[in-house]
């Protein structure tokens, strides 16, 4: 049941990703990403983070996507040229590709080629544990995360104001 | 037939999937569709992050994936608005026609 549920959203994962690098259209690669984040939700709720799960369709798929769709929407952003494209960078790019995701198998298989992993195999994902690291062993790096996100705030505000003269 | 899903495969999909955010990186020239790729990469790392968490059976890698959340966050609002006013100044998204500090 654990394997099916892995290769289905993995599955869908993969061809979502692939959507994402080969449409033309912009639209069309933020909706497949929007499934590829939810399927790895689904992957989170098999490996015991259920809150990292919720975050996930709330601030991935919720909120910075959409904000993604707005900007296409404001920019009309069409299809994209095939005009002056180098094929220099895809003939050294997707053999060094392949090189990468060979190697990070390989090593991945020989270091933990005999653990599993079960639904229910780890218990401790839940908004309670999450909340208890957070605001004791990780209380520092928490507030240091509020004042970046009031300098991003105030950053994308300056950035993306109309010149009033 | 299995029942327990290896842990290798877990981090093989991250890794397939950083695999194919760096390829939208380097072959598409629309700088919003090079954007998602780099949030299709932070989800890969982030999934590697929990497959960790899993196999230590320790709360740590849930809460790195929660940073580079907020982080990617702060950084869509940012890189947009960034998209935004390249846009405004040079009426183009493709990322060969600004290449004005290039000489």
């Amino acid at each position: 049941m654990d394997v099916i549920l892995f290769l289905v959203f993995a599955l869908i994962a993969v061809v979502c990703a692939i959507n994402v690098v080969v449409q033309t259209h912009p639209v069309s690669s933020a909706l497949s990403l929007v499934g590829v984040m939810g399927s790895l939700a689904v992957l989170y709720l098999l490996l015991g983070a259920e809150f990292i799960a919720a975050a996930q369709v709330i601030v991935y798929a919720g909120a910075i996507m959409v904000l993604f769709v707005f900007v296409i929407m404001l920019l009309n952003a069409g299809r994209e040229s095939r005009k002056g494209r180098s094929y220099t960078v895809q003939l050294v790019g997707v053999p060094l590709l392949a090189a990468f995701f060979g190697l990070a198998a390989y090593a991945v298989q020989n270091m933990y080629g005999k653990e599993t992993v079960t639904f229910g195999g780890f218990q401790g994902g839940g908004p309670k544990e999450i909340g208890e690291a957070l605001f004791t062993t990780y209380l520092l790096p928490f507030e240091v995360t509020s004042i970046l996100i009031l300098i991003a705030i105030v950053g994308a505000v300056v950035l993306a104001r109309k010149e009033i003269d | 037939m299995m029942t327990a899903v290896p842990i290798s495969w877990f981090l093989t999909l991250s890794a397939i999937l950083f695999a194919l955010g760096v390829a939208g990186f380097l072959f598409r020239r629309n700088i919003i569709t090079v954007f998602m790729s780099i949030e299709l990469m932070l989800n890969a790392v982030n999934l590697s992050f929990v497959t960790f968490s899993y196999h230590h059976k320790n709360v740590a890698g849930h809460l790195f994936t929660f940073f580079v959340m907020v982080v990617a966050a702060a950084e869509a609002a940012v890189g947009l608005a960034i998209i935004l006013t390249v846009f405004r100044n040079r009426g183009t998204l493709n990322v060969d026609e600004i290449d004005s500090m290039k000489n």
